[in-house]
């Protein structure tokens, strides 16, 4: 019992792979994890939401209200590029729409002036919140939020709208009641902004916020679906051509038909390209079947995106054929690829947001999400199945899959050049 | 006629000096042996033959043409020391594609298939996939793949290791068969009694230099002489004087055992047996043995082991 507890160690010992699968992937997930949900270490760790903002309004009560979204530190405004001018709602939507933003907060013509006749009063034009459904945070906390700014940013307004209402219905106040509400409204005006016990404007009354779903896709839950294949697809698309490229290259090595292979007119240009194609088409199988497979047990809607879906797919599955090829031709044997290549992949995937949506995660783990293959893979099928994007707006995704996939193959020839002359 | 050329081959490995000034020729229809202990130079000289190494001199000529790096000629068929196969591919699907790779098609690709099966005798297992064959019949499509384009010169490193006797039989009947028909065959081994048997001349190389080259028999009388070994076995031991004045040797370990070099066995061995019933022993069993390659080759490349 000893003995075999003493080999085990001492292979454990000499084998860096096994070590390093043992204790350093758990790390880096829980690192990975940990910035996502926990928030650790402060900073730019909390997700801001992006908002677009469509002041049609441009009253006063309009203006404080922007300003105080301004305000919040869990929102980041989109405004009209410099030199446009402002954003209207169809503007607002269209950002929306192509993904620029989660949420637009639309403040239609007339909202100062109707609140400051009636108040809350549900009888006038409501704020218009603009959503994509894909995600489900940004558009509730931007309502809330909105309803806290609402309170806060204008009681004197708020003050004023009450006052007009009481006046409609309980008879015109008397002039000592008028000179004291007069000079009780500027020091609610000097409060606004505070979200203090002493603000006024709390209660039960709320601004009235129309949510509208912009994508208006006609089947919500197949395209939620074609969300998590797709994310699934890519992880395992990196797996397989990782794998595949492993079989193609190494086992090639160590059994001699590389060496058999080369001895031929082929050459090594021949057959990484040879085996590129191979690894591509697999992998465009591969998403097919899987995404099949979710047409007929989970009604993705495939057949209606079949066009975007072969142009990403065939993107992601040439690119992931091509780190594939790198991975196996960086690596000296079978276990160094297996080990380095779970890694990159593992980690690739859950900042790629193959694990669970970039949304989720903070600025900054947006941004260095975008380093990586799942990304972009990702944002293409969303656009496809989500966003019902035309194929000509897919060209961010497919140009940078596309230059991922031609440096990936130049790298892996690069480094294929051992086997080639000794 | 030389077909293949070596001259003044170097090759050095980061420290190792792998080849060191190989010289040697092959020719036609000749099965040549490269024989070298472990670390010697072979493959990389056989890899350099196919123009798979890129040497630091000397010059490699196949046909009168010079061998350049990163091109195999075109005549050459290369069977590695590796079992360079598919195994979940059968061996007729591993002919067609290794055939194909070689530039061969259609109806002349599969008279070239049909004919590497029959050589090798896989024909009637064509179809099996090759990770159910058995050792033997894997180096023998190992060798199929090899010949399949029909080369002049075929380069073998190791074709018979790890093979019972039945295969390497069938491998050696078949090597035959293509040096009757012209091709000529340079074939590494560790089988020095294969090589003798079956190779008709034998080029010997260590520290990557070759060290000697030529027949048997040219190898025997610059080496180790034509004398023969005669080993005797007593049923008594025999006296240290009668041991020594017999010019016998005995064994340490069973001194029953008993030694004699003789130059003229007819002439010698009758009167050694005279002088052992003389001193009133009785002979149980003789044997005598030829040079072999063996002994030429542990006498050019010493005892020490090289691992």
């Amino acid at each position: 019992m000893l003995t075999l507890l003493r080999i085990g160690w001492k292979n454990l010992k000499r084998d860096r792979v096994a070590q390093m699968l043992t204790f350093v992937v758990p790390i880096v997930f829980f690192t990975i994890f940990a910035n996502v949900f926990g928030g650790a270490g402060g900073g730019d760790r909390t997700p801001r939401v992006a908002v677009a903002i469509a002041d049609e309004d441009g009253s006063e009560f309009s203006t404080r209200i922007v300003a105080a979204l301004g305000k919040e530190g869990a929102l980041r405004l989109r405004a009209a590029p410099a030199g446009a001018p402002a954003l209207d709602r169809s503007g607002a939507e269209r950002l929306v729409r192509t993904g620029d933003v989660p949420v637009a907060v639309v403040i239609p013509k007339g909202l100062g002036a109707a609140f400051e006749e009636r108040g809350f009063s549900s009888s006038g034009p409501s704020i218009v919140l603009l959503a994509d459904p894909s995600d489900p945070i940004a558009p509730q906390m931007v309502q809330g939020l909105l309803q806290k700014v609402t309170m806060t940013a204008a009681p004197d307004l708020v003050m004023r709208g009450g006052m007009k209402q009481f006046e409609r219905y309980a008879g015109t106040m008397t002039p000592e009641q008028r000179r004291a509400v007069d000079e009780w409204i500027p020091r609610l005006k000097a409060d606004a902004g505070t979200t203090g016990p002493s603000s006024a404007g709390g209660g039960a009354m709320g601004m009235a916020v129309e949510v509208v779903d912009v994508m208006r896709t006609d089947d919500r839950r197949g395209s939620l679906i074609s969300f998590y294949a797709a994310g699934i697809g890519v992880m395992f698309l990196l797996f397989s051509a990782v794998g595949g490229a492993g079989g193609a290259i190494l086992d090639e090595v160590e059994s001699g038909t590389l060496e058999r292979v080369l001895s031929t007119n082929i050459g090594m240009t021949g057959l990484l390209l040879g085996k590129w194609l191979f690894l591509a088409l697999t992998g465009v199988a591969q998403l097919l079947v899987m995404f099949l497979w979710g047409r007929f047990m989970f009604g993705l809607p495939l057949f209606s995106h079949l066009p975007g879906f072969f142009v990403m797919t065939s993107v992601a599955a040439g690119a992931a054929a091509a780190l594939g090829l790198v991975l196996a031709t960086l690596a000296r044997s079978r276990a160094q690829l297996s080990g380095f290549s779970t890694l990159l992949i593992l980690t690739m995937s859950a900042l790629g947001g193959s694990m669970f949506p970039r949304f989720l995660m903070s600025e900054t783990m947006q941004k260095m999400g975008l380093v990586t293959f799942n990304a972009w893979a990702l944002d293409g099928y969303l656009k496809v199945f989500w966003r019902n994007a035309p194929i000509r707006d897919l060209w961010p995704q497919v140009a940078v899959l596309v230059a991922l996939g031609a440096t990936f193959l130049a790298i892996a020839r690069l480094l294929a050049r051992r086997w080639e002359l000794a | 006629m030389n077909i293949l050329t070596v001259s003044d081959a170097r090759k050095r490995y980061g420290s190792v000096q792998a080849l060191d000034g190989a010289s040697f020729e092959l020719r036609t229809g000749e099965l040549l042996a490269l024989l070298g202990p472990n670390g010697a130079g072979k493959t990389t000289l056989i890899r350099a033959i196919a123009g798979r190494v890129r040497l630091d001199g000397g010059e490699i000529r196949v046909f009168d043409r010079p061998v350049t790096a990163g091109h195999t000629p075109r005549e050459l068929g290369i069977v590695p020391q590796e079992l360079a196969l598919y195994p979940l591919l059968s061996a007729r699907e591993n002919l067609d594609g290794f055939g194909r790779l070689q530039g061969l098609s259609g109806a002349a690709l599969a008279k070239q298939v049909d004919w590497a099966l029959e050589r090798t005798g896989l024909h009637d297992r064509a179809g099996e996939p090759v990770k159910q064959f058995s050792g033997g019949m894997r180096r023998r499509l190992n060798i199929a793949c090899g010949i399949l384009h029909r080369p002049r010169i075929v380069l073998l490193d190791e074709p018979t290791v790890g093979v019972d006797p039945q295969s390497r039989d069938r491998i050696y009947t078949t090597l035959a068969e293509l040096a009757a028909e012209g091709v000529s065959m340079l074939l590494t081994t560790h089988h020095l009694e294969e090589a003798e048997a079956r190779c008709s001349r034998t080029v010997i190389i260590d520290h990557g230099r070759v060290i000697a080259a030529g027949t048997l028999s040219e190898l025997v009388d610059r080496t180790v002489g034509r004398h023969r070994t005669v080993t005797l076995r007593v049923q008594a031991p025999l006296t240290a004087d009668v041991v020594s004045k017999l010019l016998l040797e005995a064994d340490e370990a069973d001194p029953r055992h008993l030694r004699s070099r003789m130059t003229d066995v007819a002439a010698d061995l009758p009167r050694l047996l005279e002088g052992i019933r003389a001193a009133g022993a009785t002979v149980d069993d003789v044997e005598v043995r030829g040079p072999s390659l063996q002994a030429v080759f542990i006498h050019l490349t010493g005892r020490e082991l090289r691992e």
